[in-house]
């Protein structure tokens, strides 16, 4: 289980997380959603180790690793994906996963022999497959449409087989229906893979219609948790950040 | 390769075997171009040619290893050179003050251009870019006047006189010019040969991926800090490699050898040869000391001239050679798959 206790971050005067504590079950999949600002993506680098908080904990079995260094984090089970595709772009799509795979089994600085290690292969296949990159995997990263650049992304994240996975809206920047293509993707690999998912989104329609659990922020705070059906109704969410229009569709 | 993944190999078998059969082929091509340079001597008496490979191999080691930073990790030095004057003196002053043998003197050399390159390296990898690139420029000035001010020790300006003794081992005389000429390709091919090894094993990914996206690197587990200070401390033996060939070749070591405008110039052979490709540095290197010497030889105003073909490189190509001559094969290639 990952449990926040009583995150906190500030800049400058800005609590852009305050005092956050949340608990997620093993295997459950949450969306965070909050209006612009709303210390979304600070939560997710808080957690990962990209900024260090300044006070809270971060415990991941148990284990607190709030304010250690990414590697650290990562090789602790919690994988991320990026807002903005955060990619190798002069590597192809199997080498990019080749490699990451070689980091995990920490093998990255191996001198002596070539690459790819064999014992590489295998992970690196699976989840090609698993995102539906193996027809793509000599394309250079870079070459690859928006969706796909997104894609491998989160397959970096997923190859090292975390038992969290952070996803930083992973339909920003797509069409509507590549949306609904790339959130099937993530419920499928929730379904499939049995690792706890959160991700941040903005379309309402998507959270609603496929996170059992939400989390909406507000100013670094927690404004509420619940079910589609509760956040839905919650009237200090809809003052917030809904409007009237989702609530009116719901009631 | 246990029995175990013998027993899955169908489907990795393919891969392995492309992996293992590069590997052959650069061995392979490593030894014909050693047979190919070694037996030069048997054809030519042309004492200016095998100069010119002997000088060839000092700063192609050189060149191909700062491309192992500037073009594999992405770290622009504008202070290798200074690897390569350490390796010149420090090689220069063992044989000089301590008469040891050779071989022991180039390894005393690597050890201690290994533990100059982690210190230093410790404090420069840290920064980025243009940061990165003055840091580094600094170290190499601080070494260039320590070795003018330590004159007692270094010889000051007037460099190491009185020639490096070079007592023949193991049957060789690097005293005979073909002897040092045979030695110096030897140098040159392993050299190349162990960079081409890092450049395509795991941790030449890691470089490349450091390269790409440090940020992202280090999201996936790798110590970015950690990676770059090997690399640096990699390249730097190569550099000091190249510097002991070319002490051995003027039998002595001056305080141009470590001057920034060596890195000046390997920065050049980067960008002439191209830094895409492996070899690149090492066409930039035969490129460059050719112009050189032509060029030198006709007008005292080569400045001008090797100025001109840097824009026409940086301007016209906007890359070097061989990144050039690469380009238009693989485009090649496209057209011929696509049709």
């Amino acid at each position: 289980m990952l449990e926040i206790r009583n995150l906190a971050k500030s800049f400058g005067g800005v609590k852009a997380t305050n005092d956050v504590s949340l608990d997620f079950l093993d295997g459950s999949l949450t969306a965070v959603i909050g209006p612009n600002g709303a210390g979304k993506s600070t939560f997710f680098n808080l957690i990962t180790g990209a900024l260090k908080p300044d006070s809270g904990e971060v415990l991941l079995g148990g284990v607190d690793l709030a304010g250690r260094s990414p590697p650290e984090i990562v090789r602790h089970g919690i994988g991320r994906a990026f807002q903005v595709a955060s990619i190798f772009k002069s590597l192809t799509v199997q080498e990019t996963m080749l490699a990451a795979v070689s980091a995990d089994q920490l093998s990255s600085a191996v001198l002596h022999k070539r690459f790819p290690l064999p014992e590489t292969r295998d992970r690196a296949e699976h989840v090609m497959e698993l995102l539906g990159l193996a027809g793509k995997r000599n394309r250079t990263a870079a070459t690859l449409s928006h969706g796909d650049q997104k894609l491998l992304d989160i397959a970096l994240a997923l190859v090292l087989e975390p038992k969290v996975l952070l996803l930083d809206e992973p339909t920003a920047g797509m069409g509507p229906e590549e949306r609904w293509r790339m959130i099937d993707r993530v419920r499928e690999l929730w379904e499939t893979q049995k690792i706890t998912v959160i991700f941040i989104e903005h379309d309402m329609d998507i959270v609603f219609k496929i996170a059992p659990k939400i989390v909406v922020l507000c100013y670094g705070r927690i404004l509420a948790t619940g079910t589609p059906d509760e956040i839905r109704n919650n009237s200090a969410v809809i003052e917030a950040y809904l409007g009237t229009e989702h609530a009116g569709a719901a009631a | 390769m246990t029995e175990l993944e013998a027993g899955r190999a169908d489907r990795l078998a393919p891969v392995r075997s492309v992996a293992a059969l590069q590997r052959y082929r650069d061995v392979l091509i490593a030894l014909i171009a050693f047979a190919v340079l070694a037996s030069l001597p048997l054809f030519t008496d042309s004492k200016a040619l095998l100069d010119f490979v002997i000088r060839c191999s000092a700063y192609g080691l050189f060149a191909t290893s700062l491309n192992l930073l500037v073009g594999y990790t992405g770290l622009t030095s504008f202070g290798h050179g200074m690897f390569f004057g350490l390796g010149a003196y420090s090689f220069g002053l063992i044989m000089q003050k301590l008469g040891l043998p050779i071989p022991v003197a180039f390894v005393a050399t690597l050890a201690i251009t290994a533990v100059v390159a982690t210190v230093i390296g410790a404090i420069c990898v840290r920064l980025k870019e243009i940061y990165f690139a003055f840091v580094t420029l600094a170290f190499q000035m601080l070494i260039h006047s320590t070795i003018l001010s330590w004159a007692s020790f270094t010889g000051g300006d007037q460099g190491l006189r009185g020639g490096i003794p070079r007592p023949a081992f193991l049957g060789i005389n690097l005293a005979d010019h073909v002897h040092l000429y045979v030695a110096s390709c030897a140098l040159l091919i392993l050299g190349l040969l162990a960079m081409r090894q890092i450049a395509q094993s795991p941790f030449g990914y890691t470089l490349r991926m450091i390269r790409d996206n440090a940020a992202r690197a280090s999201f996936l587990g790798i110590d970015v800090w950690r990676a770059k200070l090997t690399v640096f401390v990699l390249a730097a033996l190569f550099a000091s490699m190249g510097g002991m060939v070319m002490a051995l070749f003027v039998s002595g070591a001056y305080p141009e050898f470590a001057y920034w405008t060596i890195s000046g110039e390997g920065i050049f052979i980067n960008m002439l040869g191209g830094v895409s490709t492996f070899l690149g540095p090492m066409v930039g290197t035969v490129l460059l000391l050719l112009l050189n010497d032509t060029v030198t030889r006709f007008t005292e105003y080569h400045g001008i001239v090797l100025g001109v073909v840097i824009l026409f490189f940086a301007l016209g190509l906007r890359k070097g050679l061989l990144d050039f001559v690469a380009e238009w094969f693989s485009q090649r290639r496209g057209a011929g798959e696509g049709r």
